[in-house]
């Protein structure tokens, strides 16, 4: 369960999200859309705390995540992070092997037993269908994989720590179209046991893959409900008009 | 009328297109050539020569052995071939206080008989004359054999002594290990030094500590070398000296001090924009994967941009090894193969600096400065292609 | 578990940070020690009159002027041929082997020890050409020096001159040298002009390339011809510091040097930095 309470971020004076109050279920997928610039990946940025990272930034309003305010003093950012898993719109392996890619959330986070790392690397590669095209190549360098693998590696990655949440910056949109279907099955599987928050500029993408979806102009949340819903009779003309093309 | 200066010009640009490669070249001709000329010399000092009683039987002696000799270290035939009987080492100058002026004629005409009658009389001298005064009737007397000086003699000496005569030494040991110890203790209090602040400037640093440091420090690497060796002189020597209990305080050690300092600049800016290079998502992915920056840093940014880092302290290396005139200042320029760091070296570029000056053109003492002009060069040039290697290997393919 | 990883940057950062202080406090330390000891040195006096009394007193204006003959003389020498050169490997040659031993041969002289400048200039321009120990022997031997740094400044500045600007340039009939003329080195020139400053600042501070090509010990009139020697103002330092008649009376003077030279370089350096960023923000 996520929970957004009045929330406003800013840039310096830039004002990026206008006071959204949202709920999100969990094991279940919601897509963000709106037009760029709208401030849905900042937005997504908020329930990992990677905006903490930006000079000048500021948050107003309260961020919950399964019963527990994110923004105390008392939050370990790290720990947040570890169940918040993210993947990037471009995939950006580490400049290490296929192994230890997938094993370097575990070891930042302290683990050190080997025959643990090597299981939930199996299991993480297995999770994101990379597993059988990769498990002779283990110790190969992650570049010389195509760049549709390279992106389920770092959805591995971020698997291997167990995150409860996973939060996915248009995961397809550097993708060839066969790659991009390979992540959309994959979301489709993932969202059973993972709650996915997903920012996508394809409309069908959203339509396909997301059970709610979220519909952000100019900062402000205009439109939230069942994605179904959304894309069959949406309640603001906005929406109607972003959806059907006319705008952005 | 246009059209013809512009012909030219184009010309102009043609031809000079080509002015890396003929410098680049011109230097190779000049300096092996005068630098070669080391190995078609005689190992005796120009225009001297060596003398024994013909009836010994040794035929000619290395430098080093020569050295020994007239130094007193060597004083029997024996050890160097010959009978058992104790050497006498005949100097020059020793004639005018055997005979008179008036004895030796008018212009030294009688000298070489006189030399002769001195030399032929003890089978157990050793006679170093010049060569005009060489007796025209070898009767009684035998010119060792003249060696030129040999590439082992070159490379592998132990010895660096281009004014001692009869045979000045010129071997390249004691030069070469000085610089490399000196560039080695350089490099090393460089590197996490000079990393280390790349590091906190490229990650740690607030952007606004980052726009003042960054070029402060860049500005310091145009302060030119003599007013480093200078500072070294008045004020790291004598700390040296002081906090050892040294004799003296113009070391190794003061000498890879004052490179490690210069060094920094070069290795904290390269260092620095190798780090700037990465990809933000690569950051991003770290961090949000739970780890510090800290873990970030030395699991993923070090990493990334080693090939970056190696190359800035290769060419740090390249830039302590051919330094010349700090070294040349905080060094102390004993020609010796150092013990410890806390002891006086000679780099080969203080050495050139230092005895150019002194070497009469053409000699041997002045080609073998060139010799070490080219072993420099030598040194350099593989430094810098080890250099262009390690950075062009880059890590991501774009 | 989770401290220990806090705790652990927490020190690393901590060193860091004295680690940048710590370097940046030596080469302040550095600057302040000479700037501290030099500056009562100052006046017009040292600036405008030739060394006294076994160089243990007057000034230093003969080393100035060398100094101020040979940044002439070497920038004359590389700054037209330098230029020239890297308009032909960006503008005329295509990514061949030819420019590609061109960029290797000039790392290559950009890695040579400023002391083999020394000897080579003292071979080819002292004895083989017969310049004698000269102004324009030390300035064709510093020339060299820079070259490869107003090849590969002038390089880059051309490169960052936008495609389009020639295509544009060439569409209006220009023809390749015109294009370059008129189009590409006004847009490069800031950026040129910014190598060619740095090369200055390292022209004044070379020591090694000048002590057998033309630097002169002690020499209290100035130069009537290229074919004199002077006196120069790195060559000056290392002098004073290491062999003067008397070393200690000298070393005021020696303090003011450094000075001098310091300010020199730094005043090259800093107006480079300042012709760039005026330029970059003018864009
Ligand atoms: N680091 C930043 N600093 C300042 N402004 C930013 C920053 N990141 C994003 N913005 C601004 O915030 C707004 C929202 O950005 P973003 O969340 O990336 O939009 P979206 O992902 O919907 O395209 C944009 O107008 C963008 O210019
Ligand atoms: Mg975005």
């Amino acid at each position: 369960m996520i929970e957004t309470k009045n929330v406003n971020f800013y840039y310096g004076s830039f004002h990026a999200i206008k006071n959204v109050n949202m709920k999100m279920k969990s094991n279940s997928a919601i897509a963000l859309i709106g037009p760029s610039g709208c401030g849905k990946s900042t937005f997504l940025r908020l329930f990992n705390r990677m905006n903490d990272e930006i000079p000048g930034a500021k948050l107003e309003g309260e961020c919950w995540i399964n019963g527990k305010d994110i923004y105390t003093k008392h939050t370990q950012v790290d720990m947040l992070r570890k169940n918040v898993g993210m993947v990037f719109q471009k995939p950006n392996p580490f400049p290490k092997s296929i192994f230890e890619n997938v094993a370097y959330g575990l070891k930042v986070n302290g683990i050190k037993d080997r025959a643990f790392i090597t299981k939930k690397v199996e299991e993480s590669l297995t999770a994101a269908a990379l597993w059988d095209e990769v498990k002779y190549k283990l110790n190969k360098s992650a570049f010389e994989l195509s760049g549709g693998q390279q992106q389920r590696l770092c959805i591995a990655r971020a698997l291997a720590v167990s995150p409860s949440i996973l939060l996915m910056d248009e995961p397809a949109s550097a993708l060839d179209p066969i790659s991009t279907a390979k992540i959309e099955e994959l979301i489709h599987v993932l969202k059973q046991q993972y709650t996915i928050v997903i920012v996508t500029h394809n409309m069908q993408q959203a339509a396909r893959v997301s059970d709610k979806t979220a519909f952000f102009m100019y900062g402000e949340l205009v439109e939230y409900s069942d994605t179904k819903k959304m894309f069959l009779a949406p309640e603001k003309e906005e929406t109607q008009n972003y959806i059907t093309g006319r705008f952005g | 009328m246009k059209r013809l200066i512009d012909t030219l010009i184009e010309q102009l640009i043609k031809m000079s297109g080509a002015v890396t490669e003929i410098t680049v070249l011109l230097i190779i001709v000049f300096l092996f050539k005068e630098g070669a000329g080391l190995f078609n010399a005689s190992e005796v000092e120009k225009g001297y020569t060596v003398l024994v009683h013909s009836e010994n039987t040794v035929e000619r002696l290395s430098p080093k052995e020569l050295k020994e000799v007239f130094d007193g270290n060597i004083e029997n035939w024996e050890k160097l071939g010959g009978k058992d009987e104790a050497i006498r080492i005949f100097r020059f100058d020793e004639i005018f206080s055997i005979y008179t002026e008036d004895e030796l004629g008018k212009d030294y005409v009688l000298l070489p008989e006189k030399l002769e009658e001195v030399i032929s009389a003890d089978p157990t001298i050793i006679a170093y004359i010049p060569q005009k005064y060489l007796p025209t009737n070898l009767q009684g007397i035998k010119e060792l054999a003249k060696m030129n000086i040999s590439l082992t003699d070159f490379y592998i000496g132990k010895e660096w002594i281009p004014t001692a005569t009869p045979a000045p030494l010129f071997g390249i040991l004691p030069l070469l290990l000085g610089t490399l110890l000196v560039s080695f203790i350089a490099i090393l209090i460089a590197i996490p030094l000079g990393v280390g602040v790349a590091i906190y400037l490229a990650e740690i640093a607030n952007e606004r500590v980052r726009k003042l440091l960054k070029p402060a420090i860049e500005l310091l690497a145009g302060i030119p070398s003599v007013v480093y060796g200078f500072f070294g002189l008045v004020v790291i020597a004598p700390i040296i000296q002081k906090i050892g209990g040294l004799d003296l305080g113009e070391t190794a050690f003061a000498g890879s001090l004052v490179l490690a300092i210069m060094a920094l600049p070069t290795i904290i800016s390269i260092a620095e924009d190798a780090m700037r290079t990465i990809p933000k998502a690569m950051r991003d992915a770290s961090l949000a994967l739970g780890a510090t920056k800290w873990q970030t840093i030395y699991k993923v940014i070090i990493p990334f941009a080693s090939s970056g880092i190696a190359a800035a302290v290769v060419l740090g290396i390249g830039r302590a090894i051919g330094e010349t005139m700090a070294v040349l200042m905080v060094t102390g320029n004993a020609a010796v193969i150092p013990n410890s760091i806390f002891e006086s070296v000679r780099t080969i570029p203080a050495t050139i600096a230092a005895e150019l000056g002194e070497a009469p053109g053409g000699g041997a003492h002045y080609q073998a400065l060139f010799m070490l002009g080219c072993v420099l060069f030598i040194i350099t040039l593989i430094i810098s292609i080890v250099a262009e290697v390690i950075s062009s290997r880059k890590i991501i393919k774009e | 578990m989770m401290q220990t990883k806090k705790i652990q940057e927490q020190i690393a950062f901590t060193v860091f940070r004295l680690l940048g202080f710590l370097v940046l406090g030596v080469l302040l330390w550095i600057l302040g020690f000479i700037v501290y000891n030099g500056i009562s040195v100052i006046s017009w006096e040292f600036i405008f009159s030739a060394p006294t009394d076994g160089m243990t007193g007057g000034g230093i204006f003969p080393a100035i002027v060398g100094t101020f003959y040979l940044i002439i003389g070497s920038t004359l020498f590389a700054f037209p041929l330098g230029i020239m050169s890297a308009i032909y490997t960006v503008e005329y040659t295509k990514n061949n082997w030819l420019t590609k031993c061109i960029r290797i041969m000039t790392n290559n002289l950009a890695s040579i020890p400023s002391i083999v400048f020394g000897l080579f200039g003292m071979t080819l321009f002292v004895n083989t050409l017969g310049f004698g120990d000269s102004i324009i022997a030390g300035s064709l031997t510093l020339g060299l020096l820079i070259l490869p740094v107003v090849i590969r400044t002038t390089e880059e500045a051309l490169k960052a001159v936008p495609k389009t600007y020639r295509l544009g340039s060439t569409a209006l009939g220009a023809n390749k040298i015109q294009t370059i003329k008129r189009v590409v080195l006004p847009t490069a020139f800031p950026n040129i002009i910014t190598g060619l400053i740095l090369s200055i600042g390292r022209v004044s501070g070379e020591t090694a390339p000048i002590l057998f090509t033309v630097a002169a010990y002690f020499l209290p009139k100035l130069p009537h011809s290229i074919f004199d020697q002077v006196m120069a103002l790195p060559y000056h330092l290392y002098v004073l510091a290491t062999s003067g008649t008397d070393i200690e009376a000298a070393r005021p003077i020696a303090y003011g040097t450094a000075l001098v030279l310091i300010f020199i370089v730094l005043l090259m350096n800093s107006l480079a930095v300042i012709i760039k960023k005026r330029f970059e923000k003018n864009k």
